[in-house]
């Protein structure tokens, strides 16, 4: 089943366009990626999902055309995005993050879910008091998507995961990616520069060069096509 | 001993309004960054339209309790008309202050058109009594007035650590893009505080009119001045820094006025500027603000 169907997506800021119609679709329980180097469209592209700036052409999202609408109807429509690098609250503490990620949901849903991603993110567990500004890179984007999750969403939108991350530490944070994706179903479109480690996670990929799709495909094709790893990739 | 607590109380009494001015002044430049220059003309409005409940009969303190409402009312529906225009949230700073000088000026002029370019008396909240304090006769209205600014502190804090709106504002502040992902309406919180802040702004105006015995247009710029002032001095982001700020401002002030006789009446401004020139130079961030975390 379709989730999430763009066509022809176009957006930018001001008069610069950046998305020069834009078509990807997701299939429900897939992770999908889009891959791409610097400047190629890849937030942009997140954040016209999201509502965040202005966009025109079709996104149909769970059969409703959603184009146009604000992030905080989507998010209640259950789409949920990590931005780039700065997905938390820094003055809050990591518990007080959690409960604005469950802003949409009951109070004893909220104290549920907080519990359970304390599970899954033990690091987070243990630094519950402590202020989201003063964690290690790693911990903020955890905490990131931990309040991401918070808001129960059926298509979780990821920013560069594993942006200024230690390898290992990225390792980590595309297994719990994997671990959510698997266990509660929830489909996933991540944006990555790191093609090896994304596409080791993904089903399925789209290749993004200028604010348009040059190439998609499965994981295992897009790992195996030289040519566009060379083109577009740079790896 | 007496002159001193007598002193004391009157510093307490002009810093307690300053502080009221301050935590309004706290509250809008936390949740939006904005500096809102016309928050004391804001209160001078409210407090005229309580006269005209006053004038109609409602006693002084229930007019200043409805006040709190009107308050509320304007502060929202300013955010609403003119910084939501300018783009809200993401409103240029520069703008804001520009825009609020000039509703600073429209709203002293608009009090001039609507009710005349005098004075009108008002009596004091709590009433004239005195209580004996250490031999001096303090003002019942000074220690009400305390209790109001001690109450404004408990209810704002729980407002802020314990409330769902409360989180929500914090957020708002903290980073507002994440805010609208997690599904908070930004334009409404922002709305929200603009609109608690001219509820309380709303207090200082009453208490001012009140410890003149008369609302004045021109009554809230020296206190907006010194409100200012009390917020640098406790750190721009910090409620309670505020509050601190503004009575030890108006303790400083009055206590040097009164003890060292080369500052006169005429120099009364000077003592508390110049505590605040010295916290900035040791501490740039204010008393209790926090450096600015910049992050990449
Ligand atoms: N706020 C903005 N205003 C104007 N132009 C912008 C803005 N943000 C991004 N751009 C431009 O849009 C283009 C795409 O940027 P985008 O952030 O989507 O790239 P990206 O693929 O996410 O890159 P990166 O890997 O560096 O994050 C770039 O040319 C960039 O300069
Ligand atoms: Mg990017």
């Amino acid at each position: 089943m379709t989730l999430l169907k763009v066509e022809g997506l176009r957006s930018g800021y001001g008069e610069v366009q950046v998305l020069q119609g834009l078509d990807l679709t997701v299939d429900a329980g897939e992770i999908v990626v889009v891959l791409g180097a610097n400047g190629a469209g890849k937030t942009t592209t997140l954040r016209a999902l999201s509502g965040m700036i202005p966009a025109k052409g079709s996104v149909q999202f769970d059969g409703a055309e959603v184009i146009g609408r604000k992030p905080e109807d989507l998010v209640r429509r259950g789409i949920a995005h990590v931005p780039q690098g700065r997905g938390t609250f820094p003055e809050l503490t990591v518990d007080e993050n959690l409960q604005v990620g469950g802003f949409t949901q009951s109070a004893a849903d909220t104290a549920a879910d907080a519990e359970r991603w304390y599970e899954v993110f033990p690091r987070l567990a243990e630094r519950r008091d402590q202020l989201a500004g003063s964690m290690s890179g790693g911990e903020q984007q955890m905490l990131a998507i931990a309040r991401a999750l918070m808001s129960r969403p059926r298509l979780l939108l990821l920013d560069e995961p594993s942006l200024g991350l230690a390898p290992l530490i990225t390792r980590d944070v595309f297994e719990r990616i994997t671990e959510v994706n698997q266990e509660l179903g929830t489909t996933v479109l991540v944006v990555e520069q790191n093609a090896n480690l994304a596409l080791k996670i993904a089903d399925r990929g789209y290749v993004l060069a200028t604010g348009s799709i040059v190439a998609s495909g499965t994981a295992e094709e897009l790992s195996s096509d030289d040519s566009v790893r060379r083109a577009y990739l740079g790896v | 001993m007496q002159l001193f607590v007598q002193r004391v109380f009157d510093g307490l009494q002009a810093g307690a309004i300053y502080a009221i001015l301050a935590l309004a002044i706290v509250i809008v430049f936390r949740a939006s960054g904005m500096l809102n220059i016309a928050q004391g003309e804001i209160a001078m409005f409210t407090t005229f339209i309580a006269w005209n409940l006053f004038d109609v009969g409602l006693p002084w303190w229930a007019s200043s309790v409805a006040s709190l409402v009107i308050g509320f009312l304007v502060g929202a529906v300013l955010y609403r008309l003119l910084i939501v225009r300018l783009g809200g949230g993401h409103a240029s700073p520069l703008a804001v202050v520009m825009v609020t000088i000039g509703l600073f000026l429209m709203l002293n002029d608009g009090a001039a058109v609507i009710w005349g370019t005098t004075a009108k008396p008002v009596p004091r909240i709590f009433g004239t009594g005195r209580v004996e304090i250490f031999g001096a006769g303090v003002a019942v209205q000074v220690l009400g007035l305390l209790a109001v600014l001690g109450v404004l502190v408990v209810v704002f804090g729980l407002l802020f650590q314990r409330t769902k709106l409360g989180l929500a504002l914090r957020a708002v502040t903290s980073n507002q893009e994440s805010a609208a992902l997690a599904g908070i309406k930004v334009t409404t919180v922002l709305m929200i505080g603009w609109g608690l802040a001219g509820a309380i702004g709303s207090v200082a105006g009453s208490f001012t009119a009140s410890g003149n015995f008369a609302v004045d247009r021109n009554m809230m710029q020296i206190v907006l001045i010194y409100a200012f002032a009390a917020a640098t001095l406790g750190g721009f982001d910090s409620p309670l820094g505020a509050v601190l700020g503004g009575l030890i401002i108006g303790l400083v002030s009055e206590l040097v006025v009164g003890y060292v006789a080369i500052v006169g009446p005429d120099l009364r401004l000077l003592p508390g500027f110049a505590l605040v020139i010295i916290v900035l130079l040791v501490r740039p961030q204010g008393m209790f603000g926090s450096p600015k975390v910049v992050r990449a």
